[in-house]
């Protein structure tokens, strides 16, 4: 039986950066919210002392469980999809705070050509340079619309950088300076510079200094202790959602988070979303939460899970090209778009590999988007090249030139001598959406409630494997002109697939956004165009995947989003057709 | 670290001079105006961790060394002896010991491998273990992950059998049990494991390799509050310093770091 709650303004599904900010955002604006996470309680507290590689880099404690809930994945249409049942091959964000607490904060903003990509790509190279199958578009706003939510969100979250030097234009620098630098970044900068690239500090949200966030909330300076992608920050000193935005519902007395609250369903009538139907999983009882706005903010897998599940909008078919719901999924997958590179072995140089922050280091934005000139390439979008000092730990950093064997006497030797005496730098791409890679249901394996899993397919086309191959080849240069004695550069073939792994947790679409509801499910406030009190927040609403780390661009959207639900809350309709007074 | 002199940093100084030094740090950087180190959030680690005497130090020493640990070595997952001799034969070849320092055995891999294979991890706890299992990924898909992924075993079973299975094949092959083959002999094994030329049931003789050959490096390299790096030993070898609070101090220098390691123990303050 499902027990129905107390009527709220908003209810929303997950508590990460995008319900963050949801939440901070209607609070203040005096709305009562109530967030459902399905993940434990967790403060800050929980993260003091926690700097034990085995328990947060090997077993993963702070990411989703796969026990209850995962995906399926298979890397062609023709196949079937086998579950992902282990984390070493998904890393997605859980308990209060989501992936926001143990990401590492490289702090992008994607650019004005993402937003525009189909018009600017035509405008450049014509209508032929599209590939066959690539279902691009057009977000339906541009860089300057989007501008005053980036630097909300970037002053939310401390972030900590300098201009980029081939970067769009800004309404403000950077809230707080870049980190300090390092040896190991002056190396990266110095040999960049000579092959006349223009490389600058990555953004980061680890705060270079003590610094007080509009809403009031004091993130610490970092420390660079190293125990930072994929743990919570011992310090403070890392933006996360916890320490900010819904630090800042909380003060309003607003919010009610309730953890250990599966969310199965959108309850609604076809037309008006009702509420969240949930589990509480330390009970097994079933909850109705009803509200005027439901808010999906539950990460891609689970926003497109819930909309499938509940019947909302029109699944995707791929051999019609009909249908939205899970059509354009995309991402930065682990053997393409990121994590492949070059590592360079020095002779006779130490570095001190183990200290570091998560968002620490320097890229190179010049083959970035369509910076670089496409007309005699063989594939469109491009690729940052970054080296970042995240801190090497020992039991994952144990490379070796290519010619010493994987285990035994000579492994042991190298592997301990090389460990601070190796740099990585690495290329990170876009990804375009294909008509063959989307998601659905997956008509096998079944969640902990019975209700179907998601299912994941991806299949890389010939521009994907030419535009990781020249991303690498990039790193290889620039390792070259650092001084490396020995390299171990990936090799990208031309048959790579998709390995089914969730790595990155850089996944979008299945929730497009866009102009119309012709080719969209949500508007650009992440409004559901046939469900108007349904917002679908986060990643699933990006159309495509751009070459940069996402949440800063994530976070803009949250923002306008937001904006968006108090818009609705006090006068209705569709915020699309009606702009908003202040952006009009 | 009983027998240690004071740990030094790059700078020469001693170690409750790094203190004071990080507890600035911690100052500057706003922990204590935010107002934290003051409550009962760092209580804890600034007077037990970072504030640390050198005699607490060598009280709690005790507990790091080869000695303090021998308590907790016994087998908790393994049976029978034999199957934890293979264990202790197949990680030494894969991190034995040199003249750089201990190998597997003497860091205590074999019995944190047994911890592990006790607990949550070894049941796959946290996985998902809902059927259909694809067994053989051929047909399926052969690009899937290591480490036993899709197979209906939990990693302890793989390891139980894959023990078994090396020791059958040392049998075999050369008449004697795995931990008593010469090396070449061992090589050649555990080389055709890697290569999955051997059979398993239930799972490729690779996936229990790769499954093997991490849990070695995490036994090797993980906090010794898992009973293996003994003495933080595997940390020396590799010069990686542990549970340090913080490296602002360090950060943009040049020279290399030298720390001596802190363990969790250490850092949390008990
Ligand atoms: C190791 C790691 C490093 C990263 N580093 C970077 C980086 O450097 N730069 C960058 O830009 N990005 C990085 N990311 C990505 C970044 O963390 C995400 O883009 C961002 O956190 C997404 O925020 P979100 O709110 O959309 O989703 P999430 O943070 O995933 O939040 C979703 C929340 O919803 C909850 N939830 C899901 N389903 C349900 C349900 N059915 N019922 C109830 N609750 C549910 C989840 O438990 C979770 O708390 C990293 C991610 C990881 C894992
Ligand atoms: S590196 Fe900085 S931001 Fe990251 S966990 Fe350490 S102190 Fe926090």
């Amino acid at each position: 039986m499902v027990k129905k709650l107390k009527k709220v303004d908003a209810v929303i599904v997950g508590s990460g950066w995008v319900g963050g900010i949801a939440a901070a955002e209607l609070t203040k604006a005096g709305y009562n919210v109530v967030i459902l996470e399905r993940g434990k309680n967790k403060k800050h507290e929980d993260f003091i002392g926690t700097k034990d590689e085995l328990r947060y880099s090997r077993r993963y404690e702070l990411m989703q469980e796969l026990n209850k809930d995962t995906i399926t994945s298979r890397n062609s249409m023709d196949k079937e999809a086998i579950p992902v049942r282990n984390n070493m091959n998904a890393r997605l964000g859980n308990n209060t705070g989501g992936a926001g607490v143990h990401w590492n904060g490289m702090s992008f903003r994607w650019m004005p050509y993402d937003f525009e990509i189909y018009s600017k790509t035509v405008e450049r190279y014509g209508k032929d340079k599209i590939p066959k199958g690539c279902t691009m578009q057009d977000w339906g706003i541009t860089y300057d619309e989007i501008e005053p939510y980036f630097d909300q969100y970037e002053k939310t979250a401390a972030i900590s950088g300098e201009e980029n030097p081939l970067g769009a234009s800004r309404s403000d620098k950077y809230p707080n300076p870049p980190m300090k630098d390092t040896p190991n970044i002056r190396l990266f900068t110095k040999a960049a510079k000579a092959l006349g690239y223009h490389p600058y500090r990555i953004p980061s949200a680890n705060a270079s200094q003590t610094y007080t966030n509009p809403d009031g909330e004091t993130i610490n300076g970092c420390v660079y202790c190293a125990f930072c992608e994929e743990y919570g920050c011992d310090f403070g000193a890392k933006a996360d959602p916890i320490g900010t935005v819904l630090k800042t519902a909380r003060k309003t007395g607003k919010m009610e988070l309730r953890n250990n609250a599966f969310v199965n369903r959108v309850s609604h009538d076809g037309k008006k979303a009702n509420g969240l139907i949930y589990t509480d999983t330390t009970t097994g009882e079933d909850f109705e939460q009803p509200a005027d706005i439901v808010v999906l903010a539950g990460f891609v897998f689970t926003n497109i899970k819930l909309l499938l599940h509940s019947k909302i909008g029109q699944p995707y078919d791929p051999k019609t090209g009909q249908g939205i719901i899970g059509k354009n999924f995309t991402g930065h997958f682990n053997n393409l778009s990121t994590y492949i590179g070059a590592r360079g072995f020095f002779e006779d140089k130490k570095f001190n590999n183990f200290m570091g922050a998560g968002g620490m280091g320097s890229s190179v934005g010049d083959f970035s988007g369509d910076n670089e000139d496409h007309t005699n390439l063989n594939y469109l979008h491009g690729y940052e090249v970054h080296y970042s000092q995240l801190g090497s730990r020992p039991i994952a950093n144990n490379s070796v030139p290519y010619d010493t064997p994987g285990w035994g006497k000579e492994f042991k030797k190298n592997s301990i001598k090389y460990y601070n005496r190796n740099l990585f730098i690495t290329a990170q791409t876009g990804f375009l959406p294909n008509k063959n890679t989307y998601l659905d249901l997956d008509p096998t394996y079944k969640d902990a409630l019975g209700n179907p899993l998601l299912r994941v397919t991806v299949e890389y086309t010939k521009q994907d494997i030419e535009r990781a191959k020249a991303g690498v080849a990039r790193c290889e240069e620039i390792m070259k002109e650092m001084g490396a004695d020995k390299m171990n550069v990936d090799i990208v073939r031309d048959d790579t697939v998709f390995d089914h792994k969730f790595y990155t947790d850089h996944f979008f679409g299945g929730a497009i956004m866009g102009a119309t509801p012709e080719n969209s499910a949500v508007n650009t406030y992440s409004q559901m165009w046939n469900m108007e009190n349904l917002f679908v927040v986060g990643g699933s609403s990006f159309p495509h995947t751009g070459n940069y780390n996402p949440t800063v661009t994530i976070g803009a959207f949250a923002y306008r989003a937001a904006e968006g639900m108090i818009k609705f809350l006090k006068e209705g309709g569709n915020l699309a057709v009606k702009p908003l007074e202040e952006n009009a | 670290m009983a027998d240690q002199q004071p740990p030094k940093d790059v700078n020469d100084k001693s170690q409750h001079e790094q203190d004071m030094g990080r507890r600035n740090f911690l100052k500057n950087t706003g922990l204590v105006a935010g107002g934290l180190v003051g409550g009962s959030l760092f209580g804890g680690l600034i007077s037990g961790g970072l504030n640390k005497t050198n005699e607490k130090n060598d009280k709690t020493a005790g507990n790091d060394s080869t000695n303090g640990i021998e308590i907790t070595q016994a087998r908790q997952f393994f049976t029978r002896h034999q199957d934890f001799k293979v264990l202790n034969a197949a990680t030494e070849l894969i991190f034995p010991e040199d003249d750089l320092g201990p190998g597997a055995i003497k860091l205590g891999v074999p019995y944190y491998i047994d911890k592990q294979l006790a607990g949550r991890w070894g049941v796959n706890a946290r996985d998902y273990r809902h059927a259909p299992y694809a067994i053989d990924l051929k047909d399926v898909d052969q690009t899937a992950g290591p480490g036993g992924e899709q197979s209906i075993l939990d990693r302890g079973m793989i390891f139980l059998q894959g023990l078994r299975k090396m020791d059958e094949e040392s049998q075999k092959r050369f008449e004697v049990t795995f931990d008593k083959a010469s090396e070449e002999q061992q090589i050649e094994i555990m080389t055709d494991f890697e290569a999955n030329e051997v059979k398993m049931k239930g799972v490729k003789a690779s996936e229990f390799f790769i499954l093997l050959k991490q849990a070695t490096l995490e036994g090797a390299y993980c906090d010794p509050l898992y009973g293996g790096n003994i003495n933080m030993e595997g940390w020396k070898m590799k010069e990686f310093p542990g549970a340090v609070a913080s490296y602002a101090n360090y950060i943009e220098s040049d020279e290399f770091a030298k720390l001596d390691p802190v363990s969790l123990r250490d850092y949390q303050g008990h």
